[in-house]
This record gives structure tokens, C-alpha cells and sequence, in this order.
């Protein structure tokens, strides 16, 4: 980990939209420019802005590109047409997490990876090890790009506005290249917050410019910027791991509940075996959500009661301002792991009623 | 924002003495670090703390933190409004927003604490 704290190309602009920053996976972030309710109602009902130029990007290439992404991710990447993007996992041969991350197809032989801003020096030194033998060249070109997401139903709209690409027709989980506000991009389809929306890539220099392009052409439609705060909260309430709270090298994808990304038949790949040995063995603990009763907030850390006894650990947890409830995941044994099991949380050494329930707490309305 | 007729703690609580009873908050300072506030925990009537003692908890959307007794006593009321509408708490931290009231049991302690001036150089406002 380096000593000294890593700034976004927008760090100047938050700062002078007053935003109040915080330390975040080595990074000064801004949490929340007013309130990260605001913020949030903002992105579920018109749209939000968000700085997410953390984010690392490493670019795999080479003849050898496919084979060797089969090998390091769970995801059946030889599925993936240029110009798609696929959820994945970075699994350790035990088939736990070293990250999760995006893969886009940007051609044959030419992959782009997005993963975790704090994994990245982790995860590309994975990568680079892992690459010997491979025909591949993997380069960290996270200092390249800034990234920023625009999310919520005016998205489409307020993008539509800057850009000669056809939105309309981009799927979920696609990409194009174009032109906003004159700046060369990958408009990628994609987020962390449960609504339709786009995460612009762009070269660092132009971040200033992209930004305020995109806020001003927003603006009427109710376009905000958004901190992390708010995009803890809604990746929340569409039950989107974080790293590091949900996920780790610790859990594997199946506890995880990731089993979609998860293609055992696709051929070897690091953590298989094990996941396979745990598939066929039985899951003892699955990640599932909860939602508390009274009004104290289930933390990340917090205990898991059954019947007196510590059964399991809360990962995230938080009030969720669109839901107006208290919501939460936790590892549980799969035997509770079941909607409609009553359980409790430990909250500053009291016991609080919680039941699980069907994930994901929110669902964008199509 | 910092009332010059109250008193200051390092933990961003505030204390107002009258008639012998001391009503408790937290600060603007406070709210503004904590954000969005959603459930005040209050102690209960009745209950006798000294100075420093856990009072209650805040929590917001993005951290819980405690409230501390600035000063010893016992708890002779709690503003019931702030279970309904703990966004008082961001509102109106140094009016509506207050947390409790308590007696004072030791009314020296009062001038340990930070007038409001030593408090607005210490948070910088």
C-alpha cells in the first residue's frame, strides 16, 4: 500500500463544490456534497453523478488473452462478444474472491478490466504473476483514466443530449465508443446503484471538462452530484457486493451467492476444484439479506444470533433511504439463510429482531 | 454557528444550564459530520450518569456514534419528538434538535468545559 493518499483528476472540483472528503481504499473521496439521502432519492427518481476515477483498469492483451482470463475468472468469458462486459470474479485457488470486477470485450485478443480501486496494486500483481506462459501482456492503466458514472432513470435522456451515439438501443451491460461533450469515451451501460444509467471512461485530462459537461446538460432534469455515501447506500438496496464488507478472500463466490458467475463447466480455472468440492459437499453459510425491525442500524461487523448463539456476521448494513427501512447482508448458516427466518442482530450488546428476506431489496421498475 | 449561552465538549456535545436544569445536544458541527441522521437512541428518565458517561447513541446513514454526559446528573427528561424526526437532529442541532435534560449534579463541572469560543477555534469555524 502506498503511505501517501491518492486524488482523483476531479479532486479540485469536489473541493470546490464543497463537498466533505474522506479517506476511502487509500483515496481522497468525496462522501457527500449535500446529503446522502438527497443524493440517493436523486439517483433512484433523476440522476446522480458520481466520481468513480478510484476504480483501477488493466488491460489484458495478447493471443493468449482469452485462455489466460478463462483460467484467472470465474465468469465463461469465450460467452463475451467485443463490445459486451461481463460480471466477474478473481478467484484464489480456494475459490474465494482476490477481487470482483468487469471485464469488457474490446476486440479479439483485447480486454479491459475494471476492479476495485483498493485491490488494484493487489490484483495486478495477481494478474502479472499469474500471466507467465500465457502469450499476454497485462498493463495497469489505471492512471490513463478518469471514470464517471451517471445513474438514475433521466440517464439515457440527459446523455442522449451530449453525444452522437444511439443509446436507445445499448443493452445493459454493453459498451460503445463515442463522443461526449467532444471527449473521446467507452460509454459503458453499467453501475453500482440498482438503476439504468452509464460509466464514462475517459483520458484523465479531460475529467474536468467531462464532468461539468455532464452536470450542466443535467441539470434541468435534477442531475446532482453524488459521493460515495450514496453509492454505498444504493448498491445496497440492489444487493451489489462491496469488497471487502460482503466479499473477500475469506468467502468463496457460492457463499457469496454469486453462483451465476460462477460457470463450472467452462474448463480449469483457479479456485474451481475447490468450488466444485464445495458444490458437491454442500454450502454451510450463504450471504443473505435481512431487514431489522427496530430503528437501531445492523453495521458491518455486528453479530448474527440464533437462539442465544452467535451464528453468523453482518457485512453491510445501513437505514436505506429509498425503502425507508433498515436493511442489511449477513452470512448465515444456509439452513436460516431462508426468507421469512427470524433472527438477531447484535446491536451494542442487545439483541434486535431481524428476519431474511428476498434480495435484492430494491428492483428498478422496467 | 456556535450559541455563545452554552456550554462545549471535546465530543461535539453541547450543555445549556437554566434554573438549575441542563438540557444536552450536539453540536451543528456534529450533525454536519455525521449526515443524515436517523435514529437517536436517548437514555431513559430516571437515569444518573457521570461526566463522561455513555447518554445515548446517534446513528445517520453513514456511521453511529455516542453521546457522552458532558456533566454528571440524572436524566430528568428526553425529547420524545426526535424518535418520529431524528432529521430534527440536522435541522435545528442547537434548538429543536435537543437530546435530553438533565439535573446537575455538580455544577463545578460546567467550567471545565469550553465556552463557545474555545469550541469554534477547536472545530475551526
Amino acid at each position: 500500500m502506498s503511505e501517501t493518499i491518492q486524488t482523483t483528476p476531479l479532486n479540485r472540483v469536489h473541493r470546490e463544490a464543497g463537498a466533505r472528503m474522506v479517506p476511502f481504499a487509500g483515496w481522497d473521496m468525496p462522501v457527500q456534497y449535500t446529503s446522502v439521502v438527497d443524493e440517493h432519492m436523486a439517483v433512484r427518481t433523476k440522476a446522480g453523478l458520481f466520481d468513480v476515477s478510484h476504480m483501477g483498469e488493466v488491460e489484458v492483451r495478447g493471443r493468449g488473452a482469452l485462455d489466460f482470463l478463462q483460467h484467472v475468472t470465474s465468469n465463461d468469458v469465450s460467452r463475451l462478444a467485443p463490445g459486451r462486459i461481463q460480471y466477474s470474479a478473481l478467484t484464489t485457488p480456494q475459490g474465494t474472491f482476490v477481487d470482483d470486477l468487469l471485464v469488457y470485450k474490446l476486440g479479439e485478443d483485447d480486454y479491459l478490466l475494471v476492479i476495485n480501486a483498493g485491490n488494484t496494486p493487489k490484483d495486478v500483481a495477481w494478474l502479472q504473476g499469474h500471466a507467465r506462459g500465457w502469450d499476454v501482456d497485462v498493463a495497469d492503466v489505471s492512471p490513463r483514466w478518469c471514470q464517471i458514472a451517471l445513474q438514475g432513470p433521466k440517464a439515457e435522456g440527459i446523455l442522449a443530449s451530449m453525444t452522437a451515439t444511439a443509446l436507445a438501443g445499448m443493452k445493459y451491460y454493453g459498451f460503445e465508443r463515442g463522443e461526449v461533450a467532444s471527449v473521446s469515451c467507452l460509454i459503458s451501460r453499467t453501475g453500482y446503484t440498482g438503476e439504468d444509467g452509464f460509466e464514462l471512461y475517459a483520458a484523465s485530462e479531460h475529467a474536468e471538462h467531462l464532468w461539468h459537461g455532464v452536470l450542466a446538460a443535467g441539470a434541468s432534469a435534477g442531475l446532482v452530484p453524488a459521493g460515495l455515501a450514496a453509492r454505498d447506500t444504493l448498491r445496497l438496496e440492489a444487493k451489489m457486493a462491496l469488497y471487502g464488507n460482503d466479499i473477500d478472500e475469506t468467502t468463496t463466490v457460492l457463499e457469496a451467492d454469486l453462483a451465476w458467475i460462477l460457470k463450472l463447466e467452462k474448463g480449469q480455472f483457479l479456485g474451481r476444484d475447490a468450488l466444485l468440492a464445495q458444490k458437491a459437499e454442500g454450502l454451510t453459510r450463504r450471504l443473505v439479506g435481512f431487514e431489522t425491525e427496530g430503528r437501531a442500524v445492523a453495521r458491518h461487523g455486528y453479530e448474527a444470533a440464533y437462539g442465544g448463539k452467535v451464528v453468523g456476521q453482518v457485512t453491510s448494513g445501513s437505514f436505506a433511504p429509498f425503502l425507508k427501512k433498515n436493511i442489511g447482508l449477513a452470512y448465515l448458516p444456509v439452513e436460516l439463510g431462508v426468507p421469512g427466518t427470524r433472527f438477531d442482530v447484535v446491536i451494542r450488546g442487545r439483541p434486535e429482531p431481524a428476519v431474511v428476506v428476498p434480495t435484492p431489496f430494491y428492483k428498478r421498475p422496467r | 454557528m456556535v450559541p455563545s449561552d452554552r456550554r462545549y465538549t471535546k465530543e461535539h456535545e453541547w450543555v445549556q444550564v437554566s434554573s438549575g436544569t441542563a438540557t444536552i445536544g450536539i453540536t451543528d458541527f456534529a450533525q454536519g459530520e455525521l449526515g443524515d441522521i436517523v435514529y437517536v437512541e436517548a437514555p431513559e428518565v430516571g437515569k444518573t450518569v457521570a461526566a463522561g458517561d455513555v447518554l445515548g447513541t446517534i446513528e445517520s446513514v453513514k456511521a453511529v456514534s455516542e453521546l457522552y454526559a458532558p456533566i454528571s446528573g440524572s436524566v430528568t427528561e428526553v425529547n420524545t419528538a426526535l424518535t418520529q424526526a431524528p432529521e430534527t437532529l440536522n435541522r435545528d442541532p442547537h434548538g429543536a434538535g435537543w437530546i435530553c435534560k438533565m439535573s446537575v449534579g455538580s455544577p463545578s463541572e460546567l467550567e471545565g468545559l469550553m465556552d463557545a469560543a474555545a469550541y469554534a477555534a477547536m472545530v475551526g469555524v
